[in-house]
């Protein structure tokens, strides 16, 4: 029987062929992204309609757009002049000739570089909070803000003294920053007096004598906590400070301020607008509204019902009601509940009351950090034999905190949104206030879109920033389960 | 040798009240009260003293006084010889009208964007992502002002509309033309839309000032009795399949059950639309210096109910991703394993289960986008806060009752919305043993 030589055996093997046209690069991309099945076809199509709407229907408007003119009119002669008549575009000019008053309102043109120093503090104090005892992070960061703050006074316009005396003092805390990072943490706590010196101006000895205040305050606390308690010794610090504020204070002040009278010209409140404003109101409360809504969260979630109603009637009532009616209260009612013929500036007013605002929302987040925590914390806590304070202080609140700063920054942007609000009880916010003042100017009276622009595109820059960063935050710190 | 010591005799001592513990808790709460006592008391008496110095006293009684203002959106009749009251209520329901629009109109937005951002294709994913995070990182004032000023400044004005003899002779068009055959007109001035007229009303009554329409009251009541013939329709369709395994066909039922009920009522009550129009001449010259008939809507309504969904959309959209990202991949692969279809794993298996993750923060938006309708004031949309807290605290003088007023109303809504929504959540949150 023979073998059948039906048999192929293949001997010599067939060159890789390519993969077909459509299953390879941009086509393949194109196939499973934009056109996987028809209802994505339509839906792309769609989208390339839109994209290619908003691009067609601004883009001409933006290559128009004129920068050097000195009115509206003029802006439009230019424009039709280059692209034809009937030819649209942006009047850019506007923002030349008068950015500076929605940067800083109607505060005084000699003194910007103060506002543009006490934002570069800001920023450097923050670094400290952030990254506590990092080296290298701290060096960078006040590194590259004091060049850019140096940068911004230069074009503002400083007077080298002031100049120099910035490069003196950033050299000291970058050497600071270098020698000893934990140190850093003083710039933090003394910033909120520096800040206030910095905007408001005035004689140095005001802040100074508030930070000796302060300093009676911890200094008394230290000496008597181990023997009273940390609640008791507390109330004898403040009232200690309390006396000195209000009585010894002025009598040491005031000398000094004769003696030495190191001051810069005073601004008054009502001088402030624009971006300054934004940020005095929205960096105030909320760093005031920590604290507060830290205690209201403590307080909602304690055994005790009188402190716990009163948190929950405080939150629930200022969570109720919009922010406006918390402005016009601040602007309208708040006088009528302080001593007759106190004045208060409107600024300090709106402070105050969206302090209240921000706690209210700022103690949630909180709470809902405290939630998180296992119970089994606070046992472990308890048998330790820590009080309620050392609990709180060692085992509790580091973690739920954590668990908390991107609710808080969130917070913060909703907050930060919000100061254009104040423009309703008639301070000068850059949107509206600042944007009517301009417009009321006869050479601008029509220019609608380009401050409305510019204002959108800085709002936007500082929120999207600050949310990128709480949701780098939120996965660096995810550090366990998962 | 070994003996029992006496536990120490619990005498009460008065540092017990601070050193302890099952003292030191009413200590502080007394502690406590008496502070907030004596700063209500402050507060109080500066309030006597202040008002004493200004004259004035808390009294209520304006509220029954002539208001003397006009208000130009009004949902129910009102003229300024009526009270301060009146003006309230008018501003309280245009308030409820924004949140109302405002909110389905967020819905739909938000779920839309927030399902095509999870979407597979590239394109339409970044436009979303775009839309929300340009809308989220923007003051909601902004958006406000720039759809109000879109309105006002881009629309044509009403004279644009006309067509003139010399068009005529030209054959040239109007320089601005109305929307849907003609029927809707957005100039500057406001949107002109059809108004609905009945030939044959089912008449109404007036209680406490507040209108009841009956043929109003009888096509929403045939609307919603028809829906829940419906439901009773799939249910009792579910009930045969599972007894037979077979579903009845019954989507023409609904649908027929829907839509001709509701069809026949307005046939019987004989509607037909007030379209907005000009006056023609016989030339085909249009005359007449704006549109009649029809409703016009204030463009301020319209650009807060625009701006205020746009922006709490870009919110919505980011719960319902979250709610549809937090059901785990596992579920819809069961899903698929066991045979569904892809809309059946979708409606049956993943937005049950997300809606328990999105239920929660949308109420919170509901509530956010009910407070921020304040801003209306902002482009002069008179809301609570515009007469109640605007021109009526104006006119009076009275800022301490009407702000009073307007916080203890908002106060009232917000707890209102989150109930309901609270027992709408108790529904659809996962039931534990």
């Amino acid at each position: 029987m023979t073998q059948s030589s039906m048999s192929f055996v293949r001997d010599k093997m067939l060159t890789q062929q390519k993969p077909p046209v459509s299953e390879v690069g941009a086509v393949r991309w194109v196939r499973e992204n934009l056109f996987s099945s028809p209802l994505n076809g339509f839906l792309t199509l769609i989208s390339l309609y839109v994209v290619y709407w908003i691009i067609a229907s601004s883009l001409p408007w933006f290559l128009n757009g004129v920068w050097t003119a000195n009115s509206l009119g003029e802006c439009r002669q230019i424009i039709e002049a280059n692209a034809g008549p009937g030819a649209e575009g942006a009047c850019w000019a506007i923002l030349r000739e008068r950015w500076h008053q929605f940067l800083f309102g109607f505060y005084p043109m000699d003194a910007y570089w103060r506002p543009v120093l006490a934002f570069g503090l800001m920023l450097m104090a923050l670094a400290p909070a952030l990254y506590y005892g990092l080296r290298r992070v701290n060096m960078l960061m006040l590194g590259t803000v004091s060049v850019l703050t140096l940068l911004g006074m230069l074009g503002v316009g400083t007077d080298g003294f002031h100049l120099l005396l910035s490069v003196v003092v950033f050299a000291a805390l970058f050497a600071v920053a270098a020698l000893m990072p934990k140190k850093l943490l003083w710039l933090t706590l003394v910033y909120p007096l520096v800040g206030f010196y910095l905007l408001w101006g005035g004689s140095v000895w005001g802040p100074v004598g508030v930070a000796i205040g302060f300093g009676l305050l911890v200094v008394v606390w230290n000496k008597l906590q181990s023997r009273l308690g940390a609640v008791v010794a507390g109330g004898i610090a403040v009232a200690v400070a309390l006396i000195w504020w209000l009585q010894v204070q002025p009598m040491v002040t005031t000398p000094l301020a004769h003696m030495m009278p190191i001051r810069l010209m005073s601004v008054d409140s009502d001088q402030f607008g624009g971006f300054l404003l934004s940020f005095v109101i929205g960096v105030t409360a909320v760093s005031a509204s920590l604290p507060m809504g830290l205690l209201l969260a403590l307080g909602r979630r304690s055994d005790m019902v009188f402190i716990k109603s009163v948190s929950v009637v405080f939150i629930e009532f200022i969570r109720g009601v919009p922010l406006i009616t918390m402005l016009f209260t601040a602007s309208l009612l708040l006088n009528y509940f302080l001593p007759p013929r106190s004045n208060f500036d409107l600024i300090l007013r709106v402070i105050i009351l969206v302090t209240f605002f921000a706690a209210a929302y700022i103690a949630e987040v909180i709470r809902g950090g405290l939630a998180a925590l296992p119970k089994g914390q606070s046992e472990a806590a308890d048998a330790l034999g820590l009080d309620y304070w050392q609990a709180q202080r060692f085992i509790i609140l580091p973690q739920a905190l954590k668990i908390s700063i991107p609710g808080i920054v969130s917070s913060f942007i909703g907050l930060f949104k919000d100061t254009t609000l104040v423009a309703l009880v008639g301070l000068a916010d850059p949107l509206q206030g600042i944007t009517k003042m301009v417009r009321a100017d006869i050479n601008w009276k029509g220019v609608y879109w380009e401050p409305l622009l510019f204002v959108g595109v800085i709002f936007f820059i500082f929120c999207f920033g600050m949310s990128r960063y709480s949701m780098y935050l939120e996965r660096k710190l995810k550090t366990d389960h998962r | 040798m070994t003996s029992a010591t006496e536990a120490p005799k619990a005498s009460f001592r008065l540092g017990m009240l601070i050193y302890d513990t099952r003292y030191r808790s009413i200590t502080i709460q007394v502690i406590a009260l008496v502070l907030l006592a004596v700063v209500l008391w402050w507060l109080r008496d500066n309030l006597v003293t202040n008002l004493a110095d200004k004259g004035k006293d808390i009294n209520f009684s304006f509220l029954w006084t002539r208001a003397g203002y006009d208000i130009d959106q009004q949902l129910i009749s009102y003229t300024n010889d009526d009270t301060h009251s009146r003006a309230l209520f008018i501003g309280l329901l245009n308030t409820l009208a924004v949140a109302f629009f405002g909110c389905i109109l967020a819905t739909i937005i938000g779920v839309f964007a927030g399902v095509l951002r999870l979407s597979k294709n590239w394109i339409v994913a970044r436009l979303m992502t775009v839309y929300v995070e340009v809308f989220r990182n923007v003051p909601l004032l902004l958006w406000i002002i720039l759809a109000y000023t879109v309105f006002t400044e881009i629309m044509p004005q009403v004279n644009d509309f006309k067509v003139t003899q010399a068009m005529i002779d030209s054959g040239t068009p109007a320089a601005a033309s109305m929307l849907f055959d003609n029927t809707v007109a957005i100039s500057n001035r406001g949107t002109s839309v059809p108004y609905p007229l009945l030939t044959h009303p089912l008449g109404g009554f007036e209680f406490l000032g507040i209108p009841f329409n009956f043929s109003f009251i009888a096509v929403v009541g045939l609307f919603v009795a028809s829906i829940f013939a419906s439901r009773g329709v799939t249910r009792r369709a579910k009930a045969v399949q599972e007894a037979t395994g077979i579903r009845p066909v019954t989507w023409w039922k609904n649908l027929a059950l829907i839509v001709l009920p509701t069809t026949l009522l307005f046939y019987a009550l004989g509607l037909h639309w007030d379209v907005p129009h000009f006056n023609i001449d016989e030339n085909g010259v249009w005359k007449g210096f704006n549109f009649v008939g029809g409703i016009s809507i204030a463009h301020n309504f319209t650009a807060l109910v625009i701006a205020l969904s746009l922006y709490t959309g870009a919110y919505i959209a980011e719960a319902v991703r979250a709610g549809i990202m937090a059901v785990s991949r596992g579920q819809s692969e069961a899903a698929a394993a066991l045979g569904l279809r892809q809309g059946r794993i979708m409606s049956l298996v993943v937005l049950p289960q997300a809606l328990r993750v999105i239920v929660p923060p949308l109420i919170s938006q509901y509530l956010n986008l009910t407070k921020n309708t304040t801003l209306g004031i902002a482009v002069g949309y008179l809301d609570l806060k515009g007469t109640l807290g605007g021109i009526t605290m104006n006119q009076t003088g009275r800022e301490l009752e009407c702000m009073l007023l307007m916080m203890m109303i908002y106060l009232i809504l917000s707890l209102l919305i989150s109930a309901m929504m609270n027992v709408y959540n108790a529904t659809t949150k996962l039931k534990e043993r």
